[in-house]
């Protein structure tokens, strides 16, 4: 760095870049461009595959199950995102100055997110059971016959995101605490002397003060709400017959690659959840620009 | 309004009614999992619900081993997240030094194409790598379900940050005392690195012990299967097996690393804070 010849160190830099290089190489790099061949192909009976063009893409575009599972993955993560006003408002409260306890709240708020996913969402999955499941016996208490979570249309992708939106609060808290740690305490006090109101210091100074934040919790929500898997698999099951409508497209390359066989299709599935995370990504920062505040 | 000037959203008081309700919700799903893992099927299924157990079922803690591959997952999951952690720690130290302090011919080419599988996602890799283990015959294999972890660009990007962060000084000192880059970066480097390499173990432990779709992919056979597929496969048992005994597996399962993170909290947070990323 700081003036060095190029073979100052010699070859020990291989010694120590070479593992890590060829493991990312075999293991990533080869991968990737493998996947995007292969969405141009089709896997024979025999394992053998053919060049097909770009037939793997216009199934795609004609499938109307991969144009559910993008609608579904758009209402799970509007929902999920929800999250994020609720973490303001708790990592707000729990950053005031001298509150007690502040440590225990934010222990109990993260425990979801270190839980293991697939073993909470068997819990969950009890508690939404539509006959003695928790959740509509309370609901039954107001006056609500609860649906069958689990097993309907639309209720199932709700029964998930809800999951999705409660795993999300505690990591959303510890990235807007670090955020709210930043904002100065003397813009509070002045904004008191000048008679403002708890809502209205949180409204000029918090929000604004923490878009950074948000904004940044928002492409990590919408990113992960595009690979949604796990907790689909788990609360629901693979082989519920609810899934065709409530599935993602990840769980849609899952099936085609690994259930149904067809690796090339899959492949072409996978491209498309690439293209689309990065859309959303190269949307997001250009979009950011409006309503971002990282001056001081 | 003379005593208090600071008035950040409402008083203290009202902060806490918000928080208790808050935590109570976040916690709830605990406490449920808990009582129904000490409950009967009859308790579990009844309504309206019962609070509590009439009289604490042990039988079902006892019956995850007796009708389930609970250790033998339990096992796996020790082995696969032991591998992952430790070739992550080691791997991505090494190569993040080296990106951080010494000078090579290609060093910009590698990092970028280190660094540009960061923004794609895994599922773009899975059947190729799925492929590979193939044919290396590790299907259903702890080193199967390690291999592809071992390797990250993510560690790679974190430790070379942290290196970034530390004064070089360290490593001059011992390299006049005779010390190769190698016995360098062992006795004098990493010690220093401490921090770094436990958000990173921290990371690992968590990312491997929760991971679903890589495992799933590679095992079929139940008992080579890591606890987190073993639970997601779970409700297959539906029927065969009561939800009582379902709890008790999923809270033996989740146990290790939700006690880990209450011994460590204050680094895993403070990890995660620093990553950024999961």
């Amino acid at each position: 760095m700081s003036g060095k010849s190029r073979s100052a160190d010699g070859g020990w830099p291989w010694l120590f870049v070479l593992p890590t290089f060829l493991g990312v190489l075999v293991f990533y790099l080869w991968p990737l461009v493998k996947t995007l061949y292969d969405s141009f192909t089709e896997t024979g009976p025999f394992g053998g595959s053919t060049w097909v063009g770009a037939a793997n893409y216009s199934q795609l575009v004609g499938d109307t199950e991969v144009y559910r599972a993008i609608l579904n993955t758009v209402v799970y993560t509007a929902i999920v995102l929800l999250g994020i006003p609720l973490a303001v408002l708790f990592a707000s409260l729990l950053n005031r100055p001298n509150l007690r306890f502040a440590m225990l709240y934010r222990t109990l708020f993260f425990l979801p997110y270190v839980a293991m996913p697939t073993a909470i969402s068997l819990v969950w999955r009890i508690i939404y059971n539509g006959d003695y499941g928790v959740l509509n016996q309370a609901l039954g208490v107001i006056g609500i016959d609860g649906p069958s979570w689990i097993t309907q249309e639309w209720f199932a992708l709700v029964a998930v995101a809800l999951l999705g939106l409660w795993l999300s609060i505690g990591f959303n808290m510890v990235v807007l605490s670090a955020g709210l740690k930043s904002i100065p305490g003397e813009l509070y006090e002045a904004a008191s002397l000048d008679g403002a109101g708890a809502v209205q210091q949180f409204r000029a100074i918090t929000v604004p003060l923490l878009t950074p934040s948000i904004f940044f919790l928002s492409v990590i929500t919408t990113i992960a709400g595009f690979q949604l898997f796990d907790q689909l698999f788990a609360l629901l099951g693979p082989v519920n017959p609810v899934m065709p409508k409530t599935q993602s497209l990840v769980f849609l390359f899952y099936e085609a690659a690994f259930v149904s066989n067809e690796r090339g299709y899959a492949a072409a599935v996978a491209v498309l959840i690439l293209l689309v995370v990065g859309l959303l990504t190269l949307f997001q920062f250009r979009f950011q620009r409006r309503w971002v505040n990282y001056g001081q | 309004m003379a005593s208090k000037p600071d008035r950040r959203l409402g008083s203290n008081r009202i902060a806490h009614v918000v928080l208790i309700l808050g935590s109570l919700v976040m916690m709830f799903p605990f406490l449920w999992q808990v009582k129904m893992a000490f409950s009967s099927q009859a308790e579990i299924q009844s309504i309206p619900p019962d609070l509590l157990p009439s009289k604490l079922q042990w039988s079902n803690f006892s019956e995850v081993f007796q009708r389930l591959p609970f250790l033998d997952q339990f096992w796996v999951s020790v082995a696969v997240t032991a591998g992952r952690t430790v070739g992550q720690l080691v791997l991505c130290s090494m190569a993040g030094y080296a990106f951080a302090r010494m000078s090579f011919r290609f060093k910009g080419v590698m990092l970028a194409l280190i660094l540009s599988i960061l923004m794609v996602p895994s599922q773009v890799y899975l059947i190729p790598q799925y492929q590979i283990i193939q044919q290396l015959g590790w299907l259903n294999s702890i080193q199967g379900i390690v291999a592809p972890g071992i390797f990250s660009a993510f560690g790679t990007f974190l430790m070379m940050q942290f290196f970034r962060s530390i004064p070089v000084e360290l490593e001059e000192a011992a390299k006049l005392d005779g010390c190769n880059p190698w016995q360098a970066f062992w006795r004098v480097v990493l010690p220093v690195a401490k921090p770094g390499l436990i958000s990173l173990a921290i990371i690992t432990v968590l990312a491997s012990w929760a991971d679903l779709l890589w495992p799933l992919v590679v095992t079929s056979a139940p008992e080579e299967m890591p606890l987190a597929v073993g639970m997601a496969t779970l409700s297959g048992y539906q029927g065969q097996i009561s939800p009582g005994v379902m709890m008790a597996a999923a809270l033996m399962a989740m146990a290790p690393v939700l006690i880990l993170f209450v011994i460590l909290q204050r680094r895993v947070v403070e990890g995660i804070a620093f990553s950024g990323l999961k």
